[in-house]
């Protein structure tokens, strides 16, 4: 089968039903065992203490945050190109959880700051792109919620959405001329000497797994929930007229 | 040739299609053997009025119809400006015009700009009788110079040689009967 | 082309001083600013470039919404699209006339109200230019938020949600180039920067902006 043919939301919706169930059972069980793993059963950093353990759930939304952007930034892509209304809908009801994603990441990451550097928020460049990326996904979705024929608001977003993650990219690097920072690099990389220990890893890998799945899951309900909606609207048009 | 039907058959909306505002849903638009997709060319035969004037009120009328007749690279300001009684207003700034003068100015744009398919929507709105006789005689003398105009409207027009087309708004039945574009409204949905 | 961009001037001069209305605007911005800080010169002195440039940016900011709004308004942009122009070429004139009518005044007014924040004298230079790279920048996307925000319900105000995230590379290269020569660094790479950034967006967002007109002319 190919990936195209989820474009048509009759199909989408057959297979989103038969998929949603199995992956809501493996985000709850990726999630729980992973951070039962993580908070109960790693040991405190020597510097840091207990709070540490911020790391569980601070990464994975973060890693997810950026990568919810990416998603839109291809949906957008495809839905300009080919027209496929599902990638644009998919693109729609992913940017709120993104944008939950990103403020859980802010302030998380606020807490854990409080902690370790002694202050809930610093001008620093991580962080500052954090904050612009999150002032992305608000007008992203003002936008979609602004405009009322569903086929133009598609156009309008996707546009936007490539607009705004050139001008993100940009952001990062300006931020990064501007301000030195204090956050410290990826803590997960292909490069095993870089990686913190493989007792906090692996239970932050499985975390991350589970957070993915978590997003899975909002987003296939979400997605089919637009999917309605404008099925509804479809019908109330051919009623109407 | 006259365009005629009541309000919402669709008659707006087949214009814009012409004009190549909106693609079309399913089909194909040709003029003289050229391709509505083959946009310069296509759009060189074409000159389209909508409802509204394209008047900017802080410009003079001469200033409103210079700037139509230079970027469509016409050669016809002068002659325009007198054959629509324009003169004597040219220096008056567009807002300070009646209705039926910024229409006048509307329709004057539409002949400096020289092209041979003209597409009009509701061109005679707020035109008096004699000028509404006028503009039936400048298209009459359009269309005897090998030109062609397509005009929606809701009055007779008293055109010398006009073929008529009628739109009719499609019943629920016939609707019912077309092929559904719509990917949320087709398939088999649970 | 030329006509167009001579009508754009004409109107934009003409509309109860579109133009001067930003210039009003910027000066009434940063004017505020001592009233907020208050008077202590070495303080202006240090934040001067930022305000100018975030003074600069909102004054920019204030005239776009109709950059394309009164146009969709009026019926013009129909016209427009189907004039022998292409929609991409008629979005950088219009554009260019936004930055002739509202960025470069600012431009030429930023010394001026640079005196009242006391910036030092050696920074004058670099603060000129970097308004002058930069603020094509802001004029260029500036049109690409309004094309996309063309006729739509409280477009305004969604403009400038969704312009300003797009302006922060613009204001902090922009703004570090004349804080760098105030620290007596070199400024050199933040004017090369802007620069570069003005150059980008000229060449990416005409076609972005068109793509939304077309989009809302369907």
């Amino acid at each position: 089968m190919s990936i195209w043919e989820l474009a048509n939301p009759v199909r989408f919706m057959r297979l989103s039903g038969r998929v949603l169930p199995y992956v809501s059972v493996l985000t709850i069980v990726f999630l729980s065992v992973g951070l039962v793993w993580g908070f109960f059963f790693t040991p405190d950093d020597f510097r840091q203490g207990a709070s540490v353990k911020i790391i569980y759930v601070h990464v994975p939304l973060a890693f997810l945050a950026i990568n919810i952007y990416f998603m839109m930034f291809v949906t957008s892509l495809i839905w300009l190109i080919r027209r496929h209304h599902v990638s644009a809908l998919a693109a729609k009801a992913a940017a709120p959880i993104g944008a939950f994603f990103t403020l859980a990441a802010l302030i998380s990451g606020a807490l854990w700051g409080s902690t370790t550097w002694g202050t809930y928020w610093q001008w620093d460049p991580t962080l500052t792109s954090f904050l612009i990326m999150f002032i992305f996904y608000i007008g992203y979705i003002a936008l979609w919620g602004s405009v009322d024929e569903p086929d133009k608001a598609a156009d309008l977003t996707s546009i936007l959405c490539l607009i705004g993650s050139v001008f993100a990219i940009l952001s990062r690097y300006a931020v990064n001329f501007w301000s030195q920072g204090i956050h410290q690099g990826a803590s997960l990389s292909l490069d095993k000497e870089e990686n913190i220990s493989n007792v906090f890893w692996l239970p932050l890998v499985t975390v991350m797994t589970g957070v993915f799945f978590l997003f899975l899951t909002l987003l296939l309900i979400r997605t089919r929930t637009e999917i309605r909606n404008r099925r509804i609207t479809a019908l109330q048009a051919r009623e109407v007229l | 040739m006259v365009l005629r039907g009541p309000n919402g058959a669709g008659k707006t909306t087949l214009l814009r299609v012409l004009a190549g505002l909106i693609p079309p849903q399913s089909g194909k638009v040709e003029l003289r053997g050229i391709a509505l997709e083959n946009r310069d060319d296509y759009q060189d035969q074409i000159t389209f009025a909508g409802h509204l004037d394209a008047i900017k009120p802080q410009l003079t009328v001469a200033e409103n119809l210079r700037f139509w007749a230079d970027l469509f690279d016409s050669k016809t300001f002068d002659q325009t400006l007198q054959e629509f009684r324009l003169s004597e207003i040219a220096d008056r700034q567009a807002h300070t015009c009646s209705a039926g003068q910024k229409r006048r100015l509307g329709l004057a744009r539409i002949a400096v700009t020289a092209r041979p398919i003209w597409l009009l929507d509701e061109p005679t709105v707020s035109l008096d009788t004699e000028t509404t006789a006028q503009f039936a005689t400048l298209v009459d003398r359009h269309c005897a110079k090998g030109g062609m105009a397509l005009i929606a409207t809701h009055i007779d027009l008293a055109l010398a040689n006009a073929t008529e087309l009628r739109l009719e708004p499609l019943s629920a039945k016939a609707r019912a009967s077309l092929p559904e574009s719509d990917p949320f409204l087709t398939g088999d949905w649970v | 082309m030329r006509a167009l961009l001579i009508r754009e001037l004409r109107l934009a001069l003409r509309s109860g001083g579109g133009a001067g209305l930003g210039l009003a605007f910027f000066l009434i911005v940063v004017i505020l600013v001592p009233f907020g800080v208050g008077p202590d010169s070495k303080i202006l002195a240090k934040i001067a470039p930022g305000t100018l440039w975030i003074g600069a940016l909102l004054a920019c900011l204030l005239s776009l919404d109709r950059l394309f709004q009164a146009d969709s308004e009026d019926g013009t942009l129909d016209i427009l699209a189907l004039s022998p122009l292409p929609l991409e070429l008629l979005v950088a004139v219009k554009a260019f006339a936004h930055w002739l009518t509202t960025g470069l005044p600012l431009v030429i007014a930023a010394p001026v109200l640079a005196i009242t924040l006391s910036l030092p004298g050696e920074v004058y230079f670099w603060l000129i230019a970097s308004l002058a790279a930069g603020t094509p920048a802001l004029s260029f996307i500036g049109a690409a938020g309004a094309a996309i925000t063309v006729g739509v319900r409280r477009g305004g105000l969604l403009l400038s949600l969704l312009v300003l995230p797009l302006y922060i590379p613009t204001l902090i290269f922009g703004a570090k180039t004349a804080t760098l020569a105030a620290e007596g660094g070199d400024p050199m790479p933040g004017l090369m920067l802007v620069l570069g950034l003005s150059l980008f967006t000229l060449a990416l967002t005409p076609f972005a902006a068109a793509a939304a007109l077309r989009s809302h002319l369907g």
